[in-house]
């Protein structure tokens, strides 16, 4: 309650100092919009559908994009764990586009799969692959040995041992992995929106865009709210309850 | 059926160890771990491996579980040669080696997840008889970083006595916890073995830890590891570690060790 309670003091503080900031009118209203105007914006975008539409259409794309990462990059990180040559190759890849900006994907989806879904997908698969595949390869090679041991001569052996021992013992380095892919899938996918017009479905970062063409500046700060917004609410929905579940049984943190 | 009636029909649980050597290679050459060692532990027998470091004794023991094959000789149970790890023989470790991801009662029940036959509330019935046997029942929902060392190595003790092993295979087990808490579960161990009749091979560098626990003591000797001598201990349980006639029996084991190490190089 008292948490609570602090948060929304800040949250309180920090927008009436945007009030008076634009009360006191040293900023142009075209560069700095009133909070009033930027509510404005949003209740009116969230009463005429624009922004649930938008909203979905963004998750969609993150979503689907995230799942296909995660479902190649957790395989793909137990073998360059466990196979030396593919520790060398893919491992090495991984590392290396896994430096790469996730926006750098973009002009070259755009080549490959032109102004479509499979473009969009594309830049968020990338995002999220190399981190799962890395962080997956160090929870794996840090499982304490002695694990695997004790599970032998409990009778565990092949694939029991990697899926109801090795996954959930390098679990604290998937998860802050799966949290790294999926802050880099979002970047990516809101660059690649904000770049490219797609026919077949609207999103955040065209929103955005819009709004600067429009050079109504509400609408870009509104979106921008949004997008911090849904990136709170993933981590809460996404991550908050792994990470619980590896405070509580590990111990770790608080 | 209750956990306890399965032990009706053991089968002859005796280990046969016959010139066993077992050498690695390393970094800094090939290492002799163990030098044409004999061992015959009987059913139910409770025998204590002790020796300095690097007397392969820990080898030997992985060896009886089946984590490693022997470069020469034959380790067999029950007249079967070894070939890999087995429920008959559940291992401890000195650490506890138990799953952080899993409660107390999670761990004990992973013992029994592979054994074929048994339903989830058979399994959670046996697991919940094995933790009351080591005295958690109270910490059956309990997360491991929870639990005290001497409490992890009791759910590791329930858990690997949780399959009805014929064998349990323990690597110093008590090593790293402090001395209160060893002596009660040197009592606990006793308790338990005599009840469940089950064949203990117990390795451990204190002599005196060896004296009070087994009907045995192997003493081995390092570079390579062999066997020097055996020692009966023949004195009333439950033993107490603080007794004399253990500090006796140990006194005399430790005298002969020294010998060894002193001037058995050649022998």
């Amino acid at each position: 309650m008292k948490r609570l309670l602090s948060a929304f003091l800040f949250f309180a503080l920090l927008v009436a100092a945007w009030h008076w900031a634009f009360a006191a009118g040293i900023w142009s209203p075209v560069l700095v919009p009133s909070p009033e105007s930027v509510a404005r914006y949003l209740w009116e975008v969230l009463r005429d559908g624009t922004l649930w539409d938008c909203s979905v259409v963004t998750m969609k794309r993150l979503l689907a994009g995230y799942v296909i990462g995660l479902l190649a990059g957790v395989p793909l990180g137990f073998l360059t764990a466990r196979v030396q040559v593919l520790r060398d190759t893919l491992g090495v890849l991984a590392l290396g586009l896994q430096g790469l900006p996730s926006v750098c994907w973009v002009p070259l989806a755009l080549l490959w799969f032109g102004q479509t879904e499979g473009a969009m997908l594309f830049v968020v698969v990338m995002g999220t692959l190399w981190s799962v595949i890395l962080a997956t390869e160090t929870g794996v090679r840090n499982v304490n040995p002695l694990y695997v041991r004790a599970a032998n001569t409990m009778g565990s052996r092949g694939l029991h041992t990697w899926v109801f021992v090795m996954l959930p013992a390098s679990l604290p380095f998937i998860v802050s992995g799966m949290k790294q892919g999926w802050a880099f899938a979002w970047r990516s996918l809101m660059a690649a929106e904000i770049y490219v017009t797609i026919l077949t479905g609207f999103g955040l970062g065209h929103l955005l865009h819009y709004g600067r063409e429009l050079n109504a500046m509400e609408q870009v700060v509104a979106i921008m709210l949004m997008i911090v917004l849904i990136g709170l609410l993933a981590d809460k929905v996404l991550f908050s309850p792994w990470e619980k579940f590896l405070h509580r049984r590990w111990g770790t943190g608080k | 059926m209750t956990p306890g009636s399965e032990i009706s029909a053991p089968p002859s649980a005796r280990l046969a160890i016959e010139q066993v050597s077992k050498s690695f290679e390393t970094s800094r050459g090939r290492v002799h771990a163990l030098d044409k060692v004999s061992l015959q532990v009987a059913e139910g027998e409770f025998v204590c491996l002790v020796g300095p470091s690097g007397c392969g004794k820990s080898t030997l023991l992985n060896m009886i579980a089946g984590l490693e094959q022997p470069t020469e000789g034959t380790v067999a149970a029950a007249g079967e040669p070894i070939r890999g790890p087995s429920r008959e023989r559940m291992m401890m470790f000195q650490e506890s080696a138990l799953f952080p991801w899993l409660d107390a009662l999670g761990n004990v029940m992973f013992s029994l997840k592979r054994k074929p036959g048994l339903t989830d509330q058979e399994r959670r019935e046996t697991a919940d008889y094995y933790l009351k046997l080591v005295g958690l029942e109270k910490f059956r929902r309990a997360n491991i970083h929870e639990l005290s060392g001497g409490m992890k190595q009791r759910v590791a003790l329930a858990r690997a006595l949780a399959p009805n092993p014929r064998v349990l295979l323990m690597d110093e087990p008590f090593a790293a916890l402090d001395a209160m808490t060893r002596e009660q579960l040197y009592g606990d161990l006793q308790r338990i073995w005599a009840q469940r009749h089950v064949t203990i091979v117990f390795v451990t560098h204190n002599v005196r830890e060896a004296v009070c626990l087994g009907d045995r003591v192997v003493l081995f000797s390092p570079h390579p590891g062999r066997i020097r001598e055996e020692f009966r201990v023949d004195l009333a349980r439950p033993r107490d570690i603080n007794s004399v006639e253990v500090a006796g029996y140990a006194t005399r084991i430790t005298r002969t060790l020294k010998d060894y190490l002193e001037h058995g190089a050649g022998i």
